[in-house]
Formats: structure tokens, C-alpha cells, sequence
């Protein structure tokens, strides 16, 4: 087999924004609108990475490079199709929905980041690694079960096709023909180890045919080719032809996480080729050049993105704490004798000002 | 004799292990290049290579189950599991093979391997980094856990658990990595599992600790001694086996006792410490034994952690309650 000749990589604008493929189906206005979205994602992305740094909220993931998989793949679904994501896809979820505070709060350690508002059909993030797929198959299979029209789409990360979940999650889906999307955004690293070392095999889309279901490779920086595939995808998983698997690759454009230091693993030349065909840049590159949208109209979505972004700040910092012992609510559906008094004696602990650092 | 943080400790250790046996390799996520997230394997890339230490896959159940037959093979694999809390990935590799093989196989197999992972609060992690789990592990017959709360303890700890033919779990208090520094000999040298070590010495209650919750012992200790009361602190180290006999000889001796685990508190492991100084020393118990735990939720987010773990002031609480008794 020859995994590049038989996944090649789906793209219609290159790293420089040239158009190398065909753009039917996406509007002007569409991606007008794509443009807005992933500045002003961009924009919240960096100033979570400051916010870090200034002490004002905790260890954040960020999801810089990846905006175009994220927002590309939920604009190509219905309003009531599942999403399943986790730490890093917070961008898919605001797109979604999902208020641009939420990734600020979650990272403050609010409590209600997991409470995802009803009016979007996904699951809170969750950090462990590929658990999530599981979950997307079994969504998907109940609506499959109820008659319902709703497909399932699962974000995670090339690190993730290493766990037994994704391949169990992909081979129950293949055998109940659930109707599930599996997006492997391969931003080429898992923390410090990069894809070569996580697989032997050329793609992850290959997967795909161990699995007997659909597998495709797009450019993930590319969100013209991302939305054109997951269109296509959607509606044949739709149309009950069971699930697929979609490869969009991508790049992790920073650190891991605020926590992490990649100079310590991550060769610069590297960073520098592959930032060169970043999202936001390359869709900008492609507009100016198309003559779609000019300079001034790059000024007025920078400072809308920014006024925007200053907004979800200050929503975020002003947000109301919950009340500490919240921590008992929703452990369980009514809170157990057990648990009563154990909020009793936490109550009455906090009151008295017990549990100060130091 | 340099000062050394608990990291660097247990990164001496691992070098040694390594140097010493050739067999001895580690293997993990971000263990080799990045030296390990906490920088625990720093530098072993560069001495020993990447045969022996191996950036694996993302996939706990695929490196314990892998170190299972590496170590039934003959080698000595040390394992490292980013965080505890991801340690559920492999439950079914360690508790229904890793803890067994020896038993299993009549004793024609065992499986000489340890399994390290940082654990606890304190630290301001995501959500499941911080769970303490050991109980669940105090439940598998066969396997040995271990939990260090000193440098100089998690070297020789660490030092015995490679010698060990079975297997160890060995959770490292993350928020201990860097709390400070001791004196730890450069060279090789064992702390034997299976033997408490009395943190503190008193006599008026025994506290029972380990891990991260040793140095607020110590601290609850401190502030109990300007009340007059004098209290004992036991750091168990090793959680299984346990040591019964020092528990029950400061029990003995003091008459009262308080069990502390950051851990849920049902089903936790204080459970099992009290119910042993129950079986054995009721007639020197002046007080029931009390424990001090997390409370029974899941660990709650970093705004609330510091509300939520016990902490000196909780641990003194439940002190003044036994000695009032
Ligand atoms: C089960 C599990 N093991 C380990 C971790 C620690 N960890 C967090 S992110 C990560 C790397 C994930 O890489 P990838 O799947 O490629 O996603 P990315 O971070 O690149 O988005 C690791 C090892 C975890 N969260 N869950
Ligand atoms: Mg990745």
C-alpha cells in the first residue's frame, strides 16, 4: 500500500494562500465569517496564553494552529449533532456555542466551564486521553437507536490513536455502523513525542481500512478543504453509511500546554517551516489575494476580535465564584446521608476560615 | 553530601539502578527527550540511550502490560505513568496480571517491575492529576505500594522497589518534588520496604501518614506541641504490606491515634490502619481513632482544593478531639 497515493492530503488553498484546489461550495460570505471566527479565536487564544503568565488563570492548553479543524468541522454539522472534544478543542466548542469565557473559567477552575449550556449538544472537555471516542460511538449509536437524525463527531489528537479506546471505538462503530465522525486533528506532536515515534504507520487515516469505514486526509490548516470534507463526510455517515475516519493535519503552533517548555524537544526549523501555513495567516493571505476582503477590513475584524475578546475577559474575571461547597452537588442526583454530613462539617469549617494556604 | 530536592533523588536513583544493572530500563510518555513532565528521568537519554529509555506510544495499558512480559523476560523495567489519576488505564493490566503472574503460574513466573507515579493535590492540576488512588492498589494481593514523602527516603525507596522480585507501585507526592531539599548520599544505599520510619516522636498520639500528607503532619505536630500535647508521627512509606507492628508499638505507647490520607475518605486506606489498632491494641486505645481525609467527592477543582484537602489545622482539630476524649 501507499498510503500517500491512496490518502492524499485534501487542500484547496496552499501554505502562501494561492487557491491549488477547488473552492465550490464555500461562499464569499462563508468565509468572511471564517476569517472573523478565527481571528477573534486567535485573538482569545493568545490572551489566555498572557493571562497565564500574568498569574490571572491557571494552566491553559492552547488550541493556536488548529482553529480551522475546529471551527471548519462544527460548521459542517447540524445544530443537534453531538461533539465530543477534549483539553485542546475549545475552539470547536465556541464556534458551537459555547461562550468565549467558558475556556477562561475552566482554566481558572470554575466549576461551571463543564456545564455546557443546553442549547449546544456537546460533552464537557475531559483530559484523559481518547476517552472521549468511546463516548462519540455510543451518542451516535443512540441516536441511531432512537430514529434520531444526529451524528456523532469526536475531536482528539495523534497522540490519542495510540490508546485501545480509539481502536475499539472505531471497530464498534464499524460493526454497528454508528453513525460517528472520528477526527484525528495530527498536530504532529503529544506533548514531546512527535508522530514518527507515536506510529510506524505513514497516516492515521490508513486506519481507517483495518477498520473496513471511510478514511480521508485533509489539510487541517486548510478549513475551505476541512469544511468541504466534513460536508461530504457528514452526509454519508448521515445517510447511514456508517462511520468514517478524517485525518486533518495540522500543527501544534506552541506549547503543549502553558506548563510545557518545547524548546527542550522540538527543533526550531521545524516551528518555523510548519508555522509558515498556519490558519489564520494563510485564510488572510487567500482573501487579500482574492480580492474578498482589504487591508481595512483586516483592521476592523482585529479590533472587533480584540474589543470581543476584552469582553470575555472581563466576563471571566468578574464571573461569580461558586460557592466552595458546590464540591457536593452533583456527585450524586440527591446528595446521600453520607455526604450531608460531610457538607455540614465543610461548611462550618469554611465559616470558621479553615483550609488557608499555610 | 549535597542537598537534593525529592526529583532529584529519585533521578539519582533511577541513574544508579541503570548504571548498576543493565537490565534496569525506563519507559513512559515524554520520559526520554523531555526528561519526564516533573524532569524525573532527566538526562537518562543521554547516558543510557534509547533501548533503555523509551519515549513509548500514548498508551498506559500498552506500557504496563508491555513491562509485564518485559519483566517476565528478564528485564527489570521501570514504568512511569504521567499522572496517577491516568493509572486507571492500566488497572486491568495490574491488577488482574502484573499482581497475579507469580500466583498464577505457581512461581515459575514473577514480575520484577515498578510502576512510578507522581500523585495528590496541591498543585493547581486539570481535573483527575491530583486523585489519590492508592487504596485501590492496597486491594490486589501481590503487588507493593509505596509512597515516599522525603528525598532521602524516595531514593532508598525507589532503590529497593528495583531490587524487588515483585512488583511495586510507587506514587511520588508531586507537590513534595521540589518542597525542599535534604542531604541524600550520592551513592547507592536501600530504605526496606515494608517498614514505617517515626517521622516525629510523642506521647500523647500517634498520627499515621504517608506521602504528601507527612509534612502536615509534622506541621499539626509542631502546633499541637505549643498546646501541650505531644504527638508521634508515623510515615508509613510503604502502604503494602504494611507495617503493623510500628503502628500498634506507638499506639501502645501513646494510647491514641488519628489516620490522615488526602485521599476519599470511604473506603480509604486510614479505614484499614484504624481497623488494625482496633484488632490489636483496644486495650490501649483512651479514644476512637479518628481519621482526617478528602472528603467523599471527586477532587475538586484548583479554586477549591485548598478548602477541600486535609490540612493542619483539620489534622489538630481531630488531635485535640482524641486527647479530650
Ligand atoms: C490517559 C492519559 N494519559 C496521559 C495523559 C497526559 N497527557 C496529556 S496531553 C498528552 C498528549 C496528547 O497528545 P495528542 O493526543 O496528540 O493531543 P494534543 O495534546 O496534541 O492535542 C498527554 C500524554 C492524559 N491526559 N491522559
Ligand atoms: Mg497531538
Amino acid at each position: 500500500m501507499k498510503p500517500d497515493k491512496e490518502f492524499p492530503i485534501r487542500r484547496v488553498i496552499d501554505e502562501d494562500g494561492q487557491l491549488v484546489g477547488d473552492r465550490s461550495g464555500v461562499t464569499d460570505d462563508e468565509l468572511k465569517e471564517f476569517y472573523r471566527w478565527l481571528v477573534t479565536l486567535r485573538t482569545l487564544d493568545q490572551r489566555a496564553w498572557n493571562l497565564q503568565r500574568q498569574g490571572r488563570i491557571g494552566t491553559y492548553p492552547p488550541f493556536s494552529g488548529q482553529e480551522a479543524t475546529q471551527v471548519g468541522v462544527v460548521a459542517a454539522l447540524d445544530r443537534m449533532d453531538w461533539i465530543c472534544g477534549s483539553y485542546r478543542d475549545w475552539a470547536a466548542l465556541a464556534y458551537a456555542g459555547v461562550p468565549l469565557y467558558y475556556p477562561l473559567l475552566n482554566s481558572m477552575g470554575h466549576p461551571v466551564s463543564g456545564n455546557i449550556p443546553d442549547s449546544v449538544q456537546a460533552l464537557p472537555v475531559q483530559v484523559v486521553i481518547a476517552a472521549q471516542i468511546l463516548h462519540a460511538v455510543g451518542l451516535a449509536w443512540s441516536a441511531k437507536l432512537q430514529g434520531q437524525d444526529r451524528v456523532a463527531v469526536t475531536f482528539f489528537g495523534d497522540g490519542a490513536t495510540s490508546q485501545g479506546d480509539f481502536h475499539e471505538a472505531l471497530n464498534l462503530a464499524s460493526v454497528m455502523k454508528a453513525p460517528v465522525i472520528f477526527v484525528a486533528q495530527n498536530n504532529q506532536w503529544a506533548i514531546s513525542v512527535p508522530i514518527s515515534r507515536q506510529m510506524n504507520s505513514q497516516t492515521i487515516a490508513q486506519r481507517s481500512l483495518a477498520y473496513n469505514i471511510e478514511g480521508v486526509r485533509v489539510d487541517g490548516n486548510d478549513i475551505i478543504a476541512v469544511f468541504q470534507t466534513l460536508k461530504e463526510v457528514a452526509a454519508r455517515v448521515r445517510a447511514g453509511k456508517g462511520p468514517a475516519l478524517v485525518e486533518a493535519v495540522t500543527y501544534r503552533l506552541g506549547a503543549h500546554t502553558t506548563a510545557d517548555d518545547p524548546t527542550r524537544y522540538r527543533p526550531s526549523d521545524e516551528e518555523a517551516r510548519l508555522s509558515h501555513g498556519e490558519p489564520v495567516a494563510r485564510l488572510k493571505r487567500y482573501l487579500l489575494g482574492a480580492g474578498i476582503l482589504g487591508e481595512e477590513d483586516f483592521q476592523r475584524i482585529d479590533d472587533e476580535a480584540k474589543a470581543t475578546v476584552d469582553e470575555a475577559v472581563k466576563t471571566a474575571e468578574s464571573y461569580p465564584k461558586s460557592a466552595s461547597e458546590t464540591v457536593f452537588d452533583h456527585v450524586y442526583q440527591d446528595l446521600t446521608e453520607p455526604l450531608k454530613q460531610q457538607r455540614a462539617a465543610f461548611r462550618q469549617r469554611v465559616a470558621e476560615g479553615g483550609g488557608q494556604r499555610g | 553530601m549535597a542537598k537534593v530536592t525529592m526529583i532529584q533523588a529519585i533521578n539519582q536513583a533511577l541513574g544508579l539502578a541503570m548504571e548498576r544493572d543493565p537490565k534496569v530500563m525506563v519507559l513512559g510518555e515524554d520520559v526520554g527527550k523531555n526528561g519526564g513532565v516533573f524532569r524525573a528521568t532527566e538526562g537518562l537519554l543521554d547516558r543510557f540511550g534509547e533501548a533503555r529509555v523509551v519515549d513509548t506510544p500514548l498508551a498506559e495499558s500498552a506500557i504496563v502490560g508491555s513491562a509485564v512480559g518485559l519483566a517476565m523476560g528478564g528485564m527489570r523495567p521501570v514504568a512511569e505513568i504521567q499522572f496517577f489519576g491516568f493509572i486507571y488505564e492500566t488497572m486491568d493490566q495490574i491488577g488482574t496480571q502484573a499482581s497475579r503472574m507469580r500466583f498464577r503460574s505457581q512461581g515459575r513466573f514473577h514480575v520484577p517491575l515498578v510502576i512510578r507515579a507522581p500523585f495528590g493535590g496541591g498543585v493547581r492540576t486539570p481535573e483527575i492529576h491530583s486523585d489519590s488512588l492508592e487504596a485501590f492498589f492496597c486491594h490486589m494481593p501481590g503487588l507493593k505500594v509505596v509512597t515516599p514523602s522525603t528525598p532521602y527516603d524516595a531514593k532508598g525507596l525507589l532503590l529497593s522497589a528495583i531490587q524487588d522480585p515483585d512488583p511495586v507501585l510507587f506514587i511520588e507526592p508531586m507537590r513534595l518534588y521540589r518542597a525542599f531539599r535534604e542531604e541524600v548520599p550520592e551513592d547507592w544505599y536501600e530504605v526496606p520496604l515494608g517498614h514505617a520510619r517515626i517521622a516525629k516522636s510523642g506521647d500523647d498520639v500517634t498520627v499515621v501518614a504517608w506521602g504528601p500528607m507527612v509534612p502536615v503532619a509534622e506541621a499539626a505536630a509542631e502546633k499541637a506541641g505549643q498546646e501541650g500535647i505531644s504527638v508521634e508521627v508515623l510515615d508509613l512509606r510503604t502502604l503494602s504490606p504494611i507495617d503493623t507492628q510500628a503502628i500498634i508499638a506507638s499506639v501502645q505507647k501513646t494510647g491514641r491515634a488519628v489516620v490522615v490520607h488526602e485521599a476519599v475518605r470511604t473506603g480509604g486506606f486510614g479505614a484499614e490502619v484504624a481497623a488494625l489498632i482496633q484488632e490489636h491494641a483496644f486495650l490501649s486505645l483512651e479514644a476512637p481513632v479518628l481519621r482526617v481525609t478528602g472528603y467523599d467527592t471527586p477532587f475538586p477543582v484548583p479554586s477549591i482544593e485548598d478548602l477541600w484537602l486535609p490540612d493542619a489545622g483539620r489534622l489538630l482539630e481531630a488531635i485535640t478531639t482524641v486527647v479530650r476524649y
